[in-house]
């Protein structure tokens, strides 16, 4: 595997990140997130869906028409979420319902339109395959931490299974209710991008403007 | 306008190359779309139809996982309600029959009162298709669909009666949008399980279940016809009281389940 191959599979789940570095995604990063098996289906629904788009719009590259790439873009995206959606209603029917309407929202998932755009449109197939994949799996890593974190706490569970017995259920946990509630996403989430740029620190942005003392003199 | 720096030049930069770009992805796309729902289709109805009979069977207390859900589907008899009468109609298939559908025909359905549609159900259908459990022939088990409004949308359901028609044996929800943690306890096993041996009307005919506030003690007068709610999710219960408010009140299965109060049920 050459270096650009690998930089296409490897960066975005770590230093280059789509939620933790570009913040994008949020939206369905916040909803499923309530316990893991759902968020396990969104992630293999966004990567796959990342993957063709960016496969897709990568072949169609030289022939598409500038005035109107991202209008065509849109419509290879929305085509692979519905077959995606329709497939989880066939084959996944009671994990498809948890998520409603999520899936239905990859069409907005600024993930999958921002990699067609800045990557695909650009780079030849092979890459843009890689480059779905790797913001796919960038998305997952987040989405099975934060969804981990709020099932472990707002549930005392894991896929269902129990790890902290509940005290409704003769055990010592105490569930925290607010894990389940959408803003302990949010929570979770914050607390990630600290970690993520704590150790990579030059995933920092730079200040857009410092706030700098000035002599009372000099503001007259 | 700046544009991104890109080749300029490209063939289908022209009017009739976009058209034609565009026309072909169009036609790739919406082609993809069609086939992946036909193709399909008979799965996602087949998992429909399947979820809703597991429903039933839980409900029923027949749930098997060992077996298969078809196969102990055929021992439950779904029969046709007219709910004015509350007599069982046969010229109506009820294999075929879907209240959904027919709730939507203006011919097949009425308008729920305002005054009493306490669950916003709107419009129900005119028949209903309950479902009868028997066991060494005689109806052991009568179970009603109900729906009704709770926090965030509609909760649908069953509704187990014994065959008095009076006690509860079992209630489940198997689509609703209730709070998760707070208000999606009405799917949960140990509050269905409080449902159970509680009795819908007094021995003066009044319908006296209803969903109350915290925990029912145990010298409230009205304990058989009391269920624990949950508080923080109050207004999910009271979806529940009046779900079952409308649903076992004259215009809902009152009719019906006077009839099987009065022998006529089998």
């Amino acid at each position: 595997m050459s270096s650009a191959a690998k930089r296409a599979l490897i960066a975005p789940i770590v230093d280059d990140n789509p939620v933790t570095l570009h913040v994008l995604g949020i939206c369905s990063a916040l909803a499923v997130t309530t316990s893991l098996l759902p968020s396990l289906y969104m992630c293999l629904a966004l990567t796959v869906v990342a993957t063709l788009a960016n496969t897709a719009v990568s072949a169609i590259r030289h022939i598409l028409p500038t005035s109107i790439r991202i209008i065509v873009q849109m419509t290879i995206i929305a085509s692979l979420v519905i077959v995606v959606d329709e497939s989880l209603k066939a084959f996944a029917f009671e994990t498809s319902r948890e998520l409603s309407v999520f899936v239905g929202l990859i069409i907005t998932n600024c993930i999958v339109l921002g990699r067609t755009e800045s990557f695909a449109s650009k780079n030849p197939v092979g890459l843009s395959f890689l480059d779905g994949i790797g913001n796919g799996l960038g998305y997952s890593v987040i989405l099975i931490l934060v969804a981990s974190a709020r099932e472990l706490l707002g549930a005392g569970t894991l896929l269902g299974y129990t790890i902290l017995p509940n005290v409704a259920d003769g055990g010592w946990y105490n569930p925290n209710g607010m894990m389940l509630l959408p803003p302990s996403a949010f929570f979770v989430i914050g607390l990630i991008i600290w970690a993520a740029r704590t150790w990579k620190p030059e995933q920092v942005e730079k200040p857009e403007f410092r706030i700098s003392e000035v002599h009372r003199t000099e503001a007259l | 306008m700046s544009e991104p720096v890109k080749k300029s030049g490209r063939k289908t930069d022209t009017v009739v190359g976009t058209l034609l770009v565009a026309f072909v992805v169009s036609l790739v796309c919406s082609s993809l779309v069609a086939s992946a729902a036909v193709v399909l289709k008979p799965r996602q109805v087949a998992n429909a139809i399947l979820d809703m009979r597991r429903n039933i069977l839980q409900v029923a207390g027949l749930l098997d996982p060992a077996r298969d859900v078809n196969e102990l589907f055929e021992g439950i008899e779904p029969r046709v309600v007219d709910l004015e009468t509350g007599a069982y109609v046969d010229d109506i298939d009820p294999e075929t029959f879907d209240p959904a559908e027919a709730a939507k025909d203006l011919e097949q359905s009425v308008e729920v009162p305002a005054e009493i549609d306490v669950a916003r159900v709107g419009r129900r259908a005119k028949h209903a298709l309950v479902y009868l459990v028997r066991r060494d022939g005689e109806v052991s088990k009568i179970i009603l669909p109900v729906s009704g409004y709770g926090l965030w949308s509609t909760m649908v359901g069953f509704l187990a009666l014994e065959a008095d028609g009076n006690t509860v044996a079992d209630i489940t929800f198997y689509l609703h949008g209730e709070t998760p943690g707070l208000g999606d306890f009405i799917a949960k096993p140990a509050w269905r399980g409080l449902w159970r041996g509680k009795r819908a009307f007094d021995e003066s005919g009044n319908l006296k279940l209803q969903v109350v506030k915290g925990r029912v003690s145990a010298d409230d007068p009205l304990v058989d016809y009391h269920v624990d709610g949950v508080s923080g999710a109050t207004l999910t219960g009271n979806g529940v009281t009046k779900m079952m408010q409308y649903w076992l009140s004259d215009h809902g299965y009152g009719p019906y389940l006077r009839n099987i109060q009065g022998g006529e049920g089998t």
